[in-house]
């Protein structure tokens, strides 16, 4: 059933993207983003703040735009789910989201608060080693 | 901290410091860092002198406050430039149109004021996302709809009045059209409401558009007239079941009788959702997954100069035994309804010869999350950002730009138009260096006239960016001259655009131009937002 749905085709444009996705192309998959279907409780700190901002597009699932550029990017040498990783450090997670990367855009104040940033930046580092 | 143009650093230095007063220091952003965030991150002019950047950014969370910072801004003929959740990416973003405007950030003004499941209708403020509102709508187990557009980031109000698109009823992907109502904060402050919002005490500002007198919705989209604070939008009622059905055709020509029979089932109401046209002989791999080499052979019968020949290609279809076009139509409603529509639509395609048919059989909504798994979300009124997943780093995209822009011009709704805008668009790529295209089909988001969507890439290597920009006014200026005009633009290009809309003389613009003088006589709104310049800066930005 899976290909008849496949169907974004050429009318994803895009042909003057270099390199970009073409023909018969069609993300495959995405949560639909809701708070809520977010439970709290018993997560950790800053948990609720990422599912909420930023799950979206980090989360689990093949059509994760976010998810699968960082697959991409790191081929297995870093997990692609932002929530799994060790080795990032609040600073740089401010810088991202404070200036975007790559098609990531920029985030605002007024969409994410400096007090909800900081929580997700500790959730995003809460298993780094201490 | 930067001043904006036209303005002196004590008068705008004074206006801080009101707005301060009115929003709180909090939510008055004048530190480089702080003005950065407004850039717009797939900017065509990023990095360079040009970039249209913000002053400083003032951020109210209520109407009364719009209209005493608007005030003050006319008091002191500040450039002040609105921006909704700010996430019209590639069609310009939160940046300002005129480089040095100070942003008025409605973001916080995130409420929904009223959800009305009977009448199916929602009353919202600037800064409500899509997800916030299907978010509401899923909390409170309303049996309710809403059109998304493909970034769920954005809102109603802003992709409204930037004339989006979505994909359920007709009635509702057009963002526009599907709205019932408005709030306006004018130049002066002063508060403005249309339709039936305009009788006190109208029990009715959702539910009838045009209210009385002559209906001026319009003037406030793709505009610099007013601060759009509140609209309100038809919902659709959640559908019971659903039904795909995909009619492919073998020969090059089938698609112009295709488009034929499309229209009829479409404007006769016998399918609903937006169609999905395709072609499995062009077709490649899924998303983010290297798709197989092309063809050499299909690759050169496409390359033809004139057009691919209709009989070689038919020729080559036959050979490999894979149809030439599809077409897929989304049912919704009844179960039974849904079947005998999709009945009816291929006894109608049966007129084409050889035409076959498969379907997804009746599913009930709302989707189940596995069956979710394998559609497109907002198809069923689910936002989602899965579309970014065309513009990330993938297997595919090893190398992804840092954003894109749409060249989004509209042709006309048959199949003649899709072949020359083919030649036309193919040739010019060549001419300009750009990606030849292989085939490309447009979008049915409205369902009198076709969209073709072809991304530019952004990068942060400011000579491309500047080629680029020139290649992009270039096709602007070809499909002008073909009669086919883009329906939106990033504000790199607005005014190139409004250019080509330019019968007798730009009577249209100059329209625009005296309904500016005569509302914002200041011209302190969106300045040069569409084209549109008020009097003071018309010579030197025109």
């Amino acid at each position: 059933m899976k290909n008849l749905f496949l169907r974004l085709i050429l009318a994803s444009g895009l042909i003057f993207v270099a390199q970009a996705a073409s023909a018969q192309q069609q993300p495959s998959r995405s949560s639909a983003w809701t708070r809520a279907t977010v439970n709290g409780e018993g997560q950790p700190k800053g948990y609720v703040q990422f599912q909420d901002y930023c799950s979206m597009c980090h989360g689990e699932g093949p059509g994760q735009p976010g998810t699968m550029a960082l697959q991409a990017k790191y081929k297995g040498a870093q997990p692609a789910l932002l929530s799994q990783r060790t080795d990032l450090t609040p600073q740089l997670i401010k810088l991202y989201v404070r200036n975007g990367i790559s098609i990531m855009p920029i985030f605002r104040k007024t969409e994410i608060s400096d007090a909800d940033l900081d929580l997700i930046a500790d959730y995003l580092t809460r298993n780094n080693k201490k | 901290m930067k001043v904006p143009p036209g303005v002196s650093p004590e008068d705008f230095s004074d206006a801080l410091k009101q707005w301060e007063g009115i929003v709180g220091k909090e939510w008055v952003f004048t530190s480089d860092a702080d003005v950065a965030m407004y850039r717009d991150a797939y900017s065509p002019f990023y990095g360079e002198e040009d970039e249209l950047v913000a002053s400083a950014a003032v951020a109210p969370d209520n109407v009364e406050d719009v209209q005493k910072i608007v005030k003050i801004a006319n008091t002191y003929k500040i450039p002040i430039y609105p921006i909704s959740t700010g996430k019209n990416l590639g069609y310009g973003g939160s940046a300002p149109a005129y480089s040095g405007s100070v942003v008025l950030d409605l973001k916080r003004m995130n409420r929904i004021l009223e959800v009305n499941e009977k009448n199916a209708y929602a009353l919202v403020e600037p800064g409500v996302s899509y997800f916030d509102l299907y978010r509401y709508i899923q909390e409170k187990g309303l049996k309710l709809w809403v059109d998304v557009p493909d970034p769920g980031w954005g809102s109603p109000v802003g992709n409204s009045l930037d004339r989006g698109g979505g994909y359920l009823y007709k009635e509702y992907r057009n963002h526009f059209d599907s709205h019932c109502g408005m709030e306006v904060v004018l130049a002066n402050g002063e508060l403005l409401r249309t339709g039936m919002g305009a009788m006190p005490g109208a029990k009715t500002w959702q539910q009838y558009k045009s209210g009385f007198g002559p209906w001026i919705d319009g003037i406030f989209s793709q505009s610099n007239f007013g601060v759009v604070t509140k609209m309100g939008f038809w919902l659709l009622p959640a559908p019971d079941s659903y039904l795909a059905g995909t009619i492919t055709v073998p020969r090059y020509n089938d698609v112009t009788p295709l488009i034929e029979i499309l229209d009829y089932l479409e404007n006769t109401g016998a399918t609903q959702g937006m169609p999905f046209l395709g072609s499995p002989l062009l077709a490649r791999g899924p998303l983010g997954q290297a798709g197989p080499v092309p063809d050499p052979e299909l690759t050169a019968l496409l390359a033809d100069p004139n057009g691919p020949s209709p009989q070689a290609m038919d020729a080559y279809a036959a050979k490999k035994g894979i149809h030439h076009w599809s077409c897929t139509l989304g049912f919704y409603g009844a179960p039974k309804a849904n079947e005998a529509n999709w009945e009816f639509s291929k006894e109608k395609f049966s007129a084409i010869p050889g035409a076959q048919f498969k379907d997804s059989g009746s599913m009930k909504l709302p989707l189940t999350p596995e069956q979710q798994a394998h559609f497109n979300l907002p198809e069923f009124g689910i936002p989602s950002l899965q579309m970014f997943s065309i513009g990330a780093r993938s297997a595919a995209n090893p190398t992804p730009g840092e954003g894109h822009i749409w060249f989004s011009p509209i042709i006309p709704r048959n199949g003649e138009a899709i072949f020359e805008a083919n030649r036309v668009f193919r040739q010019s790529a060549k001419e300009l260096g750009l990606p030849v295209p292989a085939f490309s089909l447009p979008t049915c988001y409205w369902n009198r006239a076709f969209i073709f969507l072809f991304g530019f890439p952004i990068t942060h290597d400011i000579e491309t960016n500047k080629k680029n920009r020139v290649k992009f006014q270039k096709l602007v200026k070809i499909a002008a001259e073909h009669g086919w005009g883009e329906y939106r633009t990033a504000p790199a290009h607005q005014a190139a655009v409004m250019d080509t809309y330019s019968f007798n003389n730009h009577a249209l613009l100059r329209f625009h131009e005296t309904l500016k003088d005569a509302v914002d006589p200041n011209g302190i709104l969106s300045a040069g937002r569409y084209g549109i310049w008020p009097k003071h800066l018309r010579e030197s930005k025109s």
